[in-house]
């Protein structure tokens, strides 16, 4: 296998406002994150010699060619449930490499607020969900499993399920494209309603409408769009077998899937001792737990030791390893196409010193991660990126 | 000879007290309590649970046919007793039937079973009673009627209790019905009904049955006589010359309620926890006529051993702590419920052997046991190299849980659970039947066959787990 490091530059991103937009169609949402992408790189939609399509919600190529009015070029639509977004970039990523194409876009967006109902969708795929196997729980309820689970197991307290929202909302009221622009207390996480024990509001990300785009080309022709360009160091992905819910040996106290695509992509990277040698990580914070079992997954510290690094700050913005400085999914909420493309647009930003609001900007960013992890505690199928300045 | 072989019963975890139905109408107050099935469950489901205890310790190879009676089956168009016999795991080749539209539905059913097994078409036939029925809100039968079922098994080897002697007639009368369309229960007036259909009708089957046989009320130590209510039933025991504190059995009205066709295989099971060998019992039913039954209980009896019916199940209970608790179980009051499209015929009748018999793969290659059923082992990855094992009766333990107040339940919140099978085996269910404030890891928990959801018309039916109803 031939390394797919620094082969590949992000020359323009966009990324719209995110939040309940009742009065955008998914459309306008495209639009608004694309054209952002492309007066970033200085570049049209005709420029563009093909495109890849990251949502749940809508079928075909067309979701991106017509919405931009693109000129017959080839667009993949794709979908792969919550890692959808980074997905978008992996496929572009080795077309670029085969030289197939010289400049391609990505664009990862959802609609979820045209429901009515809160909640995300079940993302019914066609043939539908299981009439009984399929519908027991909801998203929320599925993750608490592992909440339970954990805290009993290792000891780890609510309040340090509530410290990591309380970061999290803390760096998303510094970002003005964020949903959710407050900071919380630690008395308004622990106090507030359940949504699935030991899960309470805060605990959840929130439902949002949202859309990222992402323009790409070949590293040696970078420069021809900017200076500040960044390159993707590795992508992987690991979907298990999706076997947990029903196999015995799955203790729902760590994220396998999650730890194997780490391995990939510290491996296509280089990466060593991820503490010293990652400034950022933005990882798929739908629910406060997922994030603590992340940093164990992804070897920022031990297995059942989250909460000592919890209570130690270290993953705060002025921490060791800033995790979703721009706010996560907990700020952003989790518009499924476009959180991967969300992701990277913070690194993009952090590592350009972009970060808008000199509060958020953290200093001297080479190396960051984008992680989305999407299924059932013991059926994920993960996606993880790692993108930072060109030769590092 | 023929006669009954087994018995079960089931009655709900949930007791309402109906003093909480009477604070909201008023009128004539029913003293005591009833059981309530819970909104999970319905006459399919209950009959399953009777029907279970029932065959405990039975080769079921040996069941040749399933009658379902009850005025309250869920689908009045598509058999409920296939469904039943699916979940109770009966051959394909059994002689299944639907025995509705008469609070006699249960001992017609025995009957015809009697006559099955007396023409050599069947071995052992199982009969199950089961009812949910809705009193018209605010009458005394909306306090009165109760949920609960009874299963009988009978054939012609290892009797526990030997029916010699029967009879049976009709009555055209309209006392209850209900019409197509119909949620409640319709009645004349109680003194026309009780007189000239309740009271009259069972005289007339005890004293032809006792005539025919040259018994009198003395040759029996137990009657089990269908009740109306409790005070009815004394006074009909009085006619009868049956004495109420020595005789007569218990009618549970006040605990349990008038449980329609499964009311007096209900007290014919309760009877049988208590007889032992040598005793006559007298069995009378009520319902668009009368059938009486004369049973000699067996020494067989001491061998048949513990099983769940009316003992196991009456005193373990929950409480419903208001009537719209009540209403909203009964489905009376709708609450919201979103789901998208989540029925398809196709699938619940591809999946069936797990979706309602709850058969599981074990693997033949490394034993490990594959729920739901796979092509390919989850453990060790062999191709299509299972045998089916059934675990509806196994004991698990609870691995892990979340209380999600986020999805759409008549009772939320859902206690989402993984458990765990003391011989191997993970299951992914709801748990039912419980106290939110009391789970925990580890405890240990049962599967039982319960309604999820039903959308276009479909009912769905699966296993979700429950604590143990008894330590």
């Amino acid at each position: 296998m031939e390394s797919i490091k620094d082969k590949v530059a992000i020359v323009g991103m966009g990324c719209s406002k995110f939040g309940e937009r009742w009065d955008c169609s998914v459309w306008d949402l495209v639009v608004e994150a694309a054209y952002e992408a492309f007066e970033d790189a200085g570049v049209g939609p005709k420029d563009m010699q093909a495109a890849w399509s990251g949502t749940l919600g809508f079928a075909g190529g067309q979701s991106l060619s017509y919405p931009l009015k693109l000129d017959y070029i080839p667009i993949t639509r794709v979908e792969n449930l919550c890692g959808t977004g980074l997905e978008t970039i992996r496929g572009a990523t080795y077309a670029l490499i085969a030289k197939a194409y010289d400049l391609v876009l990505c664009v990862g967006f959802e609609k979820t607020k045209d429901r009515g109902v809160g909640g995300l969708g079940s993302g019914e795929p066609m043939g539908g969900v299981h009439p009984v196997f399929g519908i027991q729980g909801t998203p929320p309820g599925r993750y608490a499993l592992a909440a339970t689970k954990y805290l009993s197991v290792y000891g780890a307290e609510k309040k340090h399920l509530a410290m990591i929202s309380v970061k999290s909302h803390y760096n998303g009221a510094r970002n003005p494209k964020a949903h959710l622009r407050r900071e919380v207390t630690l008395e308004q996480v622990l106090g507030a309603p359940i949504i699935a024990w030991p899960l309470g509001l805060f605990d959840c990300c929130g439902v949002t409408d949202g859309a990222a785009a992402a323009i790409l080309c070949r590293a040696e022709d970078a420069p021809k769009f900017r200076n500040d360009y960044i390159t993707v160091k590795a992508l992987g992905n690991a979907s298990g077998p999706g076997c947990g819910k029903m196999m015995t040996n799955y203790d729902f106290v760590h994220w396998e899937e999650t730890y194997r695509a780490t391995q990939q992509v510290y491996q296509q990277a280089g990466i060593k001792d991820p503490r010293k040698e990652i400034d950022l990580v933005e990882c798929h914070d739908c629910f406060s737990i997922a994030e603590l079992m992340c940093y164990e997954a992804m070897g920022f510290c031990e297995r059942g030791t989250a909460k000592n690094d919890i209570e130690a700050g270290t993953f705060a913005l002025d921490g060791e390893v800033a995790f979703n400085a721009g706010g996560g999914l907990k700020s952003f909420g989790h518009p499924v196409g476009a959180s991967g493309v969300r992701e990277v647009y913070e690194i993009y930003k952090q590592i350009q010193g972009k970060a808008e609001e000199p509060s958020r900007q953290l200093k001297n960013v080479e190396l960051g991660i984008a992680h989305n992890q999407g299924g059932h505690p013991g059926t994920f199928m993960c996606s993880m990126g790692i993108f930072g300045v060109p030769g590092r | 000879m023929a006669g009954i072989v087994s018995y079960g019963a089931y009655i709900p975890v949930y007791r309402l007290d109906r003093a909480l139905i009477w604070q909201t109408w008023g009128g004539m107050p029913v003293s005591g309590e009833k059981a309530v099935a819970n909104f999970d469950e319905d006459t399919v489901t209950m009959a399953v649970e009777a029907g279970n205890n029932c065959l405990h310790g039975i080769d079921r190879e040996d069941v040749d046919g399933l009658f379902l009676a009850s005025t309250t089956t869920p689908y009045k168009e598509k058999q409920c007793a296939s469904l039943v016999a699916e979940a109770l795991d009966l051959k394909r080749s059994t002689m299944t039937a639907d025995f509705t539209n008469s609070l006699r539905a249960g001992t017609i059913a025995i009957r015809a079973a009697l006559d099955a097994i007396a023409a050599g078409t069947a071995r052992k036939v199982l009969v199950v009673a089961a009812d949910c029925r809705l009193g018209h809100p605010s009458t005394e039968y909306e306090q009165g009627f109760g949920d609960g079922s009874a299963a009988i098994l009978l054939g012609n080897s290892n009797i526990i209790a030997s029916v010699d002697g029967s009879h049976t007639h009709y009555d055209d009368i309209l006392d209850f019905w209900r019409l197509d369309g119909d949620t409640f229960v319709r009645s004349w007036e109680d003194r026309f009904i009780i007189n000239h259909g309740y009271m009259e009708n069972i005289q007339e089957a005890v004293n032809d049955i006792m005539e025919k046989h040259g018994l009198t009320p003395s040759d029996f130590s137990r009657a089990v006589l269908y009740a109306h209510d409790g005070r009815r039933h004394l006074q009909l025991a009085r006619r009868l010359n049956f004495d109420a504190t020595t005789q007569l059995q218990d009618n549970m009205f006040s605990t349990i309620g008038n449980t329609g066709a499964a009311y007096t295989l209900m007290m014919l099971v309760a009877a049988l926890e208590e007889t032992k060998a040598g005793e006559k019992i007298l069995v009378a039913n009520y319902g668009d006529g009368a059938d009486a039954f004369i049973l000699t209980v067996t020494e067989e009896i001491a061998k048949l051993g513990d099983r769940r019916g009316i003992k196991y199940h009456l005193p373990s209970k929950l409480p419903l702590p208001n009537y719209d608790k009540y209403l909203r179980y009964r489905g009376l009051i709708q609450g919201f419920a979103f789901f998208e499209n989540q029925s398809s015929a196709t699938i619940s009748w591809r999946d069936r052997r797990w979706n309602i018999n709850c058969r599981g793969g074990k693997c033949l290659v490394c034993g490990n046991i594959n729920f739901p059923p796979q092509r390919i082992c989850m453990y060790c990855q062999s191709k299509d190299q299972f045998e089916e094992v059934r675990l509806a009766d196994r004991k698990a333990k609870l691995f892990t849980y979340s209380k999600d107040f986020l999805g759409p339940s008549l009772d939320s919140p859902i206690i989402l659970c993984i458990l765990d099978f003391e011989e191997g085996g993970r299951f992914y269910a709801q748990l039912t039947d419980r106290d939110p404030d009391n789970i925990e890891d580890g405890m240990p928990v049962e599967l039982t066959f319960r309604w999820m959801h039903s959308e276009r018309g479909i009912r769905n039916y699966y296993w979700k787990c429950r604590p143990l109803r008894v330590a």
